[in-house]
């Protein structure tokens, strides 16, 4: 299938910091892409280069067959985005908004209202509709910036870490909402720092760090490509650490994981089961207490680590506030 | 509909919404529109006594000048409102759709015209309150209005300029206040620029903020005419010549272009800095 976002060596610099270093980025039509990377990686720069809020310093992009440095005008009517902090007035109700958006798409003052209410009710924004935004929760907005982004029913949409602060319940919301898009036929690119979004949604990951592809392919390309399942144990007492990790290490494929906070061990092992109840074993001997081991495939997580040997965020210890204030994400104006 | 159509369009989807959240936020108004008023009293009880203006009442003469310095002093208002659309996210939603460029700005100068009629309105009723009058016929009083109105919006697209070189509320409201004030002081709005040392009265003559207050104090009937004071000094009395500086003796004609001027000038070199912020 002939490809709907295509970006080929993009370059940005801010100053001395190079956010894109010849990044590839290529989307069949109606498949998902997620960018996975850390903070800092790229992934906001990438997309508001797509989106046309921001000019690369060199490289290609098309979107929807039209070249977004030529024409923006033209691929700003075909897309949606959502980018990484709501893009709503605070001083208007959610459906202020909403119909904002649709006159400023140009449907129409009739045909703006009624698409408003239609997206409230699908993002199950009724109730609040006439009520400032500034009074919703983090969730709320974010499934209202996304509303934003589908006023003009768009075929080709970007998310930008669209579940980053949310809670667990609006996140799987969230992950519904998205794939019914994606059903729908909608070629969606998203960004995403949870190994466990990219591998739910995308149908391609590609992985970047300092602005450059690291890894690519599907999920369980990548689990592959870092070979072997993991031993995981969570030992009862901190003190006992040491000891475990000396035997874990024992039958480790490289090396031995630790997160002191979780208590938590972790190994590649080749030999699977029978490693694992070896490790037990030795682990009893030694009169040991475990609160938790078990086998388990890798996960993207794993492979971050694997590529570049740095772990990634992991969302079940992410707390991030959704409704601090907006950081100022603006570009400076020279 | 032409793409000017739909530009004026898009301005006007910009400033309803700016218009919903005046509404939303009345505290902010209402702190805005006092500051005249009490500029109205602080000169009138103030300074009142001590000048005085050969053949007209001060306060009378004075309240041109407060709206001059308010309609001027309100721009400060449109740059702060564009320079706080600049910094939070709901930009980038604008960017991101395909309206016009330049509707973020025309709706904003557009939605403050709003505003300058609602403290001209304000400005008035006090003015009226302590003692100004309309000397002159109806059309003629709606021109000193219409001018003071387009004066303003001329500014309210400096400042758009500003807003978008400097996307940043607290400087706009300090630069701002920086030059307006020597601006609106060094005029003819306050004091009698007659009475300035020289190099001062010449800055004050031809600053367009004289010539606005100049031409709506003639189209009100507030302003002291050559013959009074030719009169009065006929009679003995002490009273300064009124410059003849052309900027003061065609006022309505030199701020008109002023206004024209200014437009011309800052309409593109706003909407452009807009578009270059926006991709950098
Ligand atoms: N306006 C800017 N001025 C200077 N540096 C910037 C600017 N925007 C981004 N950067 C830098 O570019 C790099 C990439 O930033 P980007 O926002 O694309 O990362 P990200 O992957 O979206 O990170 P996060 O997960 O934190 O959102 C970072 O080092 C960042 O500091
Ligand atoms: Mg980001």
């Amino acid at each position: 299938m002939q490809d709907v976002i295509r970006a080929t060596g993009l370059v940005k610099h801010y100053g001395d910091v190079t956010a894109l270093d010849g990044l590839d980025l290529s989307v069949p039509g109606g498949q998902v892409l997620a960018l996975l990377g850390p903070n800092g990686a790229g992934k906001t720069t990438a997309v508001r280069i797509l989106t046309t809020l921001l000019e690369p310093d060199e490289g290609s992009v098309e979107v929807a067959g039209v070249d977004v440095l030529a024409d923006p005008r033209e691929v700003r009517r075909r897309i949606g985005l959502s980018g990484q902090y709501a893009a709503v007035d605070e001083h208007l109700s959610g459906f202020e908004n909403l119909d904002l958006i649709g006159r400023l798409y140009r449907m129409g003052r009739h045909r703006a209202r009624e698409r408003a209410r239609e997206l409230l009710e699908r993002f199950d924004l009724v109730e609040a509709a006439d009520r400032p935004v500034k009074t919703y929760s983090g969730g709320m907005r974010r499934r209202l910036d996304l509303a934003g982004a589908l006023v003009a029913t768009p075929t080709v949409l970007f998310l930008d870490e669209p579940t980053t602060g949310l809670d667990p319940r609006s996140r799987s919301d969230m992950w519904e909402v998205i794939r019914e898009l994606v059903n729908g036929g909608t070629t969606l690119l998203l960004t995403t720092q949870y190994m466990e979004e990219a591998d739910l949604l995308a149908d391609d990951i590609v992985v970047i760090d300092h602005g450059r592809a690291i890894a690519r392919g599907t999920a369980d390309r990548l689990k592959q490509q870092v070979g072997g399942e993991r031993i995981e144990l969570i030992a009862e007492v901190a003190t006992d650490i040491p000891v475990v990790h000396e035997l874990l290490s024992r039958h480790a494929v490289d090396e031995v994981r630790v997160d002191d906070h979780r208590r938590m061990l972790t190994a590649a092992v080749t030999g699977g089961t029978v490693d694992l109840r070896k490790v037990l074993s030795d682990v009893e001997n030694r009169g040991i207490a475990l609160s938790d081991a078990g086998l388990r495939r890798p996960t993207l997580d794993d492979v971050f680590l694997t590529l570049t040997g740095r772990s990634t965020a992991d969302p079940t210890t992410d707390d991030t506030p959704t409704d601090q204030p907006e950081p100022r994400q603006k570009e400076t104006v020279r | 509909m032409s793409e000017l159509t739909w530009a004026a369009a898009d301005g006007y989807a910009v400033a309803r919404r700016n218009l919903i959240k005046i509404k939303r936020v009345p505290e902010l108004l209402i702190w805005i529109l006092m500051s005249p008023i009490m500029f109205v009293l602080l000169f009138v009880y103030v300074f009142g006594g001590a000048i005085d203006i050969p053949g007209v009442s001060y306060r009378e003469w004075l309240i041109a000048g407060i709206f001059a310095q308010t309609v001027v002093f309100g721009s400060t208002f449109t740059g702060a409102g564009l320079a706080e659309d600049m910094e939070k996210g709901i930009i980038d939603r604008f960017r991101s759709l395909p309206m016009s460029r330049s509707a973020v700005i025309v709706g904003r100068t557009a939605s403050d015209i709003v505003y300058n009629v609602l403290s001209i309105t304000i400005m008035s009723l006090t003015g009226l309150l302590v003692g100004w009058r309309i000397h002159t016929s109806v059309p003629e009083a709606a021109a000193g209005f219409l001018l003071l109105l387009a004066f303003s919006y001329a500014f309210s697209w400096i400042m758009a300029w500003v807003a978008m070189k400097i996307p940043s509320v607290e400087v706009i409201n300090n630069a701002s206040f920086m030059v307006i004030m020597p601006l609106t002081f060094i005029s003819n709005a306050f004091v009698p620029l007659e009475t300035f040392p020289a190099p001062l009265q010449v800055f004050a003559e031809w600053n367009p903020v004289s010539s606005v207050t100049q031409a709506a104090r003639d189209l009100f009937g507030n302003a002291p005419t050559a013959e009074s004071v030719a009169q009065l000094q006929a009679s003995g009395v002490d009273v300064f010549t009124l410059s003849d500086a052309w900027s003061l003796t065609h006022p309505v004609a030199y701020t008109l272009l002023w206004i024209v001027g200014i437009l011309v000038v800052f309409v593109p070199l706003s909407v452009r800095a807009y578009r270059h912020s926006a991709t950098k």
